[in-house]
């Protein structure tokens, strides 16, 4: 692939899937520690936290994630003046890490939430009646079958994640798909193997991913 | 809201009942301040001034923005998802074939169309294809085909596991009154599979409604483009323009996942219990919906 002969290309190239890499991995641990306090609205005993959990968890998830996008910039940055950084890139950025973030923290939400439902009304109610406490049926009971059923799903979520951060393109982070757009442009006579190298790059990492969580899944499943 | 009974906490006893109103007073405090800090962020900013939201009470409002984007983007989804249904049907056969050739190419097609960034196809579609064939493609088509792609390979999936998880007596019993194969999958396991299948089905129908909008990105005059960008264009109301537009995906995501457990429930009231707990362990075990 003579694509990538030229250094300017190779270090846009190398950019656009750091770029991908930096949003996945921040709005990844963002999620999912918004998506814990999501689910543990969801599923308390409080009525007003259950109605704010389901109420940002439709709200989200039925929200086209360029629109959350879109709104972070030109709502939350050019009218209401969130601002992270001095830096426009950096702010970018972290613009589109909150919008990935609260979209995808209601996944994290549901997978965890699917998770704990896995796990029998029977097992727990024995657990009670021998006396243990709330934490130690969370502890021992709840959160190990929990857990393992949600590797499945959580490791979809990671890919999607990882595929949706071509979004935060829009808002001028210069990611893979802005990258692969620009060089369609400079390299008209090479549209295939451009295409083919991003392309092949994500599914290249992505596939095998799909495959470890799938085998990590069936490894940790809870036989009943 | 569901208040289905949760695995976590017994029914409340007379203390707890107690704590769980004190709770519930306290966290209503504290979500009515949050409701007023937005409400002071809103009032500072200017974005609740009358000018920027009673664009919305007038018809040219309607005709000239927001339905026009929204029959596009109804367009769109139809057509892809109809489109989608057939590729899935297609790949997931054609993964299930016996031929191992057949099988394999399907397969990798599959797989490689749900690794590909929904964006990375459509910008292929838009800016490359035009250079290789010498005539600009419509953004319709480029959202339609980027569509059809990804989702039509989520959809092989769901259906390949949908026919799996049909019981082997169905098919041997098929096979038994001396089906062929073509026909056992098309009058037997692919019915069944629909069936069992359907809240994955509508599930990724929502999201490719919402995957519209990316069609935003490639000019194609649908909702976000035509409510969100064109009409804050006119009247310099995006924030508002934004909030409406997203309550109307919202709306529609709500009343198709709606229909979805309607006819979840229509189309599985003939099935026996055990089996429905079978399709519902493959449903959690692929879990295909997650974007």
């Amino acid at each position: 692939m003579d694509i990538l002969s030229d250094p300017a290309d190779m270090s846009a190239y190398v950019d656009g899937f750091m770029w991908v890499l930096k949003l996945t991995l921040t709005s990844a641990v963002a999620s999912f520690i918004l998506g814990v306090i999501l689910v543990g609205f969801r599923v308390s005993p409080i009525p007003v936290l259950r109605g704010i959990g389901f109420l940002w968890v439709s709200a989200f998830r039925n929200t086209p994630l360029t629109l959350i996008i879109f709104f972070c910039y030109f709502a939350l940055y050019s009218t209401f003046g969130l601002k992270f950084s001095g830096n426009i890139t950096i702010n970018n950025f972290w613009l589109g890490v909150v919008g990935l973030s609260v979209y995808t923290a209601s996944f994290v939400c549901e997978a965890i939430r699917s998770g704990i439902n896995s796990v029998p009304v029977g097992q727990v109610e024995a657990a009670r009646a021998l006396g243990l406490t709330f934490m130690q049926v969370l502890r021992l009971v709840i959160l190990p079958q929990a857990i393992r059923s949600t590797i499945g799903p959580m490791g979809s979520v990671l890919i999607a994640l990882a595929k949706n951060t071509t979004i935060v393109g829009t808002i001028g982070v210069i990611e893979a798909s802005s990258v692969m757009k620009g060089l369609i442009n400079d390299h008209g006579d090479q549209v295939i193997p451009i295409f083919v190298l991003f392309a092949g790059t994500f599914a290249v990492v992505l596939i095998p991913t799909g495959y470890l969580f799938g085998w990590l899944s069936n490894r940790y499943e809870v036989k009943r | 809201m569901s208040a289905q009974p949760s695995v976590l906490y017994d029914v409340p006893g007379p203390r707890a009942r107690v704590r769980n109103k004190i709770l519930t007073v306290v966290f209503s405090v504290l979500a009515l301040l949050a409701l007023y800090w937005v409400y002071l962020q809103f009032a500072d900013a200017g974005q609740l001034d009358a000018d920027l939201w009673t664009p919305f009470l007038e018809a040219t409002t309607w005709t000239q923005y927001i339905l026009p984007g929204l029959l596009m983007t109804l367009q769109a989804a139809v057509v892809a998802m109809v489109l989608s249904l057939a590729f899935g049907m297609i790949f997931a056969v054609g993964r299930l074939s016996e031929r191992k050739w057949l099988s394999v190419i399907s397969g990798m097609v599959v797989e490689v169309f749900r690794a590909i960034p929904l964006l990375i196809m459509m910008f292929f579609i838009f800016f490359g294809v035009p250079l290789l064939i010498g005539e600009p493609v419509p953004a319709f088509w480029c959202v339609v085909v980027g569509l059809t792609l990804y989702n039509g390979s989520v959809l092989a999936e769901a259906f390949r596991s949908g026919i799996k998880a049909v019981p082997k007596g169905q098919s041997e019993a098929a096979y038994a009154l001396g089906l062929r194969k073509s026909a056992v999958m098309r009058l037997i396991l692919i019915p069944q599979a629909g069936r069992l299948m359907l809240p994955v089905i509508v599930g990724q129908l929502v999201v490719l409604l919402k995957d519209t909008a990316l069609g935003y990105i490639v000019a194609l005059p649908e909702l976000m483009q035509k409510g969100v960008n064109d009409l804050s264009a006119n009247y310099g109301n995006v924030v508002a323009a934004a909030i409406v537009v997203a309550c109307i995906y919202i709306l529609m995501n709500s009343l198709l996942t709606l229909l979805s457990h309607y006819l979840e429930r229509r189309a599985t009231r003939n099935v026996p219990d055990d089996e429905k707990a079978k399709a519902e362990a493959t449903l959690a075990a692929t879990e295909l919906t997650a974007d």
